[in-house]
Parts: C-alpha cells; structure tokens; sequence
C-alpha cells in the first residue's frame, strides 16, 4: 500500500472511467471500496495500475468522478483492505523448464529458490489474460524476473510462473512468456464453482511443495 | 432433452450462440459476449415473440442449415442472406413457421456479414456465469455450433409478431463512419489528438471478428513510446498498438491490453462493426 494520494480519473467514453493510482494493491482496494460504495457500476476492474468502473448511468458519471478523486487509501479501514479473501494453499511440483534459471537470477540454489517462492505472502490483485488467470502481488521488486524474450506456444494448464514481480499459474494452456518453475494440479478455473476464478483478486495465495504424484 | 429441438446440418464460417452476453465477471478475466449487432438480434427476437435476452444463433457469412423437430416459429435479420425454407424462399425480418422436418437454409449474404436467427422460445443451452453466449476467445459458454448438433428449443411465451415485414436490420446499411468519445488516452495520439484519427481513411482488415475490428490506412504516429501496464476495457475501445493501426474492440474483447485506448466508438454505432465486410472504408468522427 502507497499510502500516496488517491485517483486520477479519466473518462473512458460516456458510461465509464478509468482511475489511475499508484500500484496494484492500492487498485485492488479502489475496487474492494467501489463495490462496498454504493456506486452503480455494471463492471469494476483492478489492474496494475487502474481501476476500470464500467456500465456507469451517464448521469452518474461526474459524481462517480469525484468520488473516485477525493478516495484515499486507509490502512485502518476493513472496507478498503486489499486481501479481505481467503487464503488458499496451491501444492506446486517444483520441475518447470525455468527454475535453474530462475534460481541462477536469484542467486540461488534450486532448493532455495523453491523455499523462496513458498515462502510468500501472495495476494490477487486482478485477473486478465484469460478467464481466472490471477496477478498474484508479493514478489518483492528486488527478486523481480523479465519475461521470456519471445513468447513459448503453447505453455501447460497448471504452470506455476513468475515475470517482473507477478506470480501467476496458467489456468488452461496457452502461449505465454512467463518463467515456469513447476506445476499444479489444482483447479484454477471451474464455472461450475462460485467464483470460477479459485484466485479471484482478493484471495490470498501461499505456493507449497507438492510430491510429483 | 425438451420435446423441441433443432437439429444443425451445417453452420457455415462460423455460427454462435448468442444472448444478452455476461455482466460483472470481467474482473475474472471473462468478456462480456454477446451479439455483435445487438439491435439485428433484438428484432429477431421481437418478431418470434422472444424476450430479448433470449438465446438465438449469430451467423457468419450464412451457410446455415437448420431442422427443428416441431413446427417453429423463426426470423432471420442483420445480413441480407438468402433464406429458404425446404428450398422454398422466404423473407428476411419476419416470423416464418417452419414445419416439423423441414430445412431453414441461410446462402450466403449479398451485403453485410452476421445474420441473427430466432426460434420462437429461445435456445435452451445450459448458462454458464449466468449467459448462454459463445466467448469465441476466452472459450467460456457454449462451443461453437457445430454440424450435428442437436440443440433444445424453450417453451415460446408470446405469439410471432404479426406479419406485416419490417426490414431484416432494424438500422438498415452501415456507412462506415463510427462517432467516437474520447477515451482515456487521446494524448498519445499527440498534439491533434482525435482529430488525427478522425481524419484518416481507413478500410476494415480480413482479420476482423467478434474479439475486434482491425483497421487498415495509414499508421497513427503515436506520442510517448513505451507499453502501458495491463488496464480494463470496454466494448467500442479504440486501442492503437505501435503498429498505428487502430483496433475497436467487441464483445469478446480481452480484458485487460497494454495499449493505449484514445477512443470509444458510440454504443449506437457499434452494429456496424458487425456488418461492415474487410475492404470496406471506415472513418471516425467526433461523437456530439
């Protein structure tokens, strides 16, 4: 949490806007305090840097602005607390293509890269890219990883991944650029559960090793 | 299985199923769907004696065959495809019974692109985050149609429309000039803003479909290099990616792209994107 200032707004067409502050969590607890707020939009979407109000009645759409504008994030209150979900446990088989590398950038051995990556405090902040493909916060910028120079074409569901400081786990297979250090077998993306996305941004998220069955 | 039912004997390019589209699940990473010329697929609807919201197939460039097991009620709008009914031709934009049996045959449109097809009660596909609409990029809903297919009808609550035809598209032809709305990053198209963008030609790119209508005509130099992070969008979103060349984005856009979105295209105006064909101009002027 920045602690920095509030919103900058920008109108997005007619019946939307877009508030630009100054990280992810801090976007993630705009969006946790909008949908408790009242306002009446059809859609509120937490990225990396914004929040998008989608859906909003023409009407309502200088008062939503100034709302947005005069939010400040507050620690203290529960309504704006980034990681109000559950925590969620992922068991990962640590043999993704990546993780030498990986643990070579950290200066690790493998052991200790594994020890690293579960030993963080994760939270999803968005989801994008593809239906319950969660952004998951808590790499610190120090341990962060470029991507992959060219995308791979197609990467297993279930890879457990890292690129800048994001971690994420692809819910279905895909193309993708992320470094891949091993894989899960849980579920992240099932319409028949309530919400689909198993790391709907929210949810706090720890990665624990699992035996290759 | 419902008693009623149609089956599919073919479904040309591409056939969807289509409803309302899915609302407030684009924080999971789901687009919203839906018909991508929304007041084609309301008239279909209308004229079988539909709801609105009611599930019924988009079609892309015709080549759909189609037998119901009971006599049904069924409309065609949108794209001027040819429709026959047991070879026998039938009109566009109005409530035609098609007999138990019989073979409602869509040729291929001589003008536009997506023609709706209504059955009276609606398809009765399973919902999925509370839509029956096919998300042809994210793959959320129900597959594409598929030759074989047997599809379960709802139970009709209202009569077919009396039978004095409307047109096929309530909107009639499109002409290719989309108003815009700033959207929230014009200043990256530098000093002239959106008028540099109102101010190009454009023709519509083969590559168009439900996710985005790719534009083609000179590339927009853009001000401030660099990506932006991941941000939400909405539907109609102008987004120019380094190459200049303008996308708007439809109903199965992604979420969340990195570039920078200058305009949005006016929900009035955003049927045209379905119908315009690759090669036909397109210009953008500021929305009143």
């Amino acid at each position: 949490m920045s602690g920095l200032g509030g919103a900058r707004v920008r109108p997005f067409g007619p019946t939307a806007l877009l508030a630009e502050v100054a990280d992810a969590p801090t976007a993630l607890a705009l969006a946790t305090w909008v949908r408790g707020s009242g306002v009446r939009a059809v859609e509120v979407v937490p990225a990396a840097r914004t929040v998008l109000l989608d859906g909003l009645d023409p009407a309502d759409v200088a008062a939503t602005a100034a709302l947005l504008e005069a939010w400040r994030p507050d620690p203290e209150d529960p309504a704006s607390s980034p990681a109000d979900g559950p925590t969620i446990e992922v068991p990962v088989v640590y043999d993704g293509l990546d993780l030498d590398d990986v643990a070579a950038r950290w200066g690790l051995s493998r052991d200790e890269a594994v020890a690293r990556h579960t030993g963080l405090e994760l939270v999803s902040v968005f989801c994008g890219f593809a239906p319950g493909f969660a952004y998951l916060s808590g790499l610190p910028e120090e341990w962060a990883v470029p991507r992959l120079d060219s995308a791979r074409p197609r990467v297993p569901a279930g890879s457990v991944a890292v690129a800048d400081s994001w971690c994420g786990v692809y819910p279905s297979a895909s193309p993708g650029g992320w470094r891949l250090l091993g894989r899960t077998e849980a579920r992240l993306w099932d319409v028949e559960r309530d919400p689909p996305a198993l790391l709907a941004p929210g949810t706090r998220v720890r990665f624990v090793v699992a035996e290759p069955s | 299985m419902s008693a009623r039912s149609v089956e599919v004997l073919a479904t040309g390019p591409l056939c969807t199923v289509q409803d309302q589209g899915r609302a407030g699940s684009e924080h999971l990473g789901v687009p919203r769907a839906g018909p991508l010329d929304r007041p084609a697929a309301a008239l279909a609807n209308r004229l079988v004696g539909n709801p609105p919201g009611h599930a019924l197939l988009e079609v892309t460039l015709g080549g759909l065959a189609l037998r119901p097991t009971a006599a049904t009620w069924v409309a065609v709008t949108g794209a001027a495809a040819p429709v026959g009914v047991d070879g026998r031709a039938v009109g566009l934009g109005r409530a035609e019974l098609v007999p138990a049996g019989a073979v409602l045959r869509l040729g291929a449109p001589g003008a536009g692109v997506r023609s709706y097809v209504a059955l009276a009660g609606g398809l009765d596909v399973t919902p999925v985050l509370g839509s029956r609409a096919t998300d042809t990029l994210a793959g959320v809903g129900p597959p594409v149609l598929a030759e074989g297919q047997v599809l379960a009808l709802g139970t009709p609550t209202a009569p077919p429309a009396p039978l004095e035809a409307p047109a096929a598209s309530p909107t009639g032809r499109p002409t290719g000039l989309l108003r815009v709305h700033p959207g929230p990053r014009p200043e990256r198209l530098g000093p002239r803003g959106l008028a540099g963008l109102c101010a190009t030609s454009y023709v519509v790119g083969a590559e168009s479909n439900r996710v985005g209508l790719r534009l083609e005509g000179p590339p927009l130099g853009l001000a401030g290099a660099g990506e932006l992070p991941s941000e939400g969008m909405v539907l109609g979103a102008v987004q120019v990616p380094p190459s200049g060349l303008p996308v708007v984005f439809l109903a199965d856009h992604p979420p969340t792209g990195g570039y920078p979105v200058v305009a949005v295209v006016e929900a009035a105006d955003l049927w045209q994107c379905a119908q315009l064909r690759p090669g036909e101009p397109v210009r953008f002027t500021r929305a009143r």
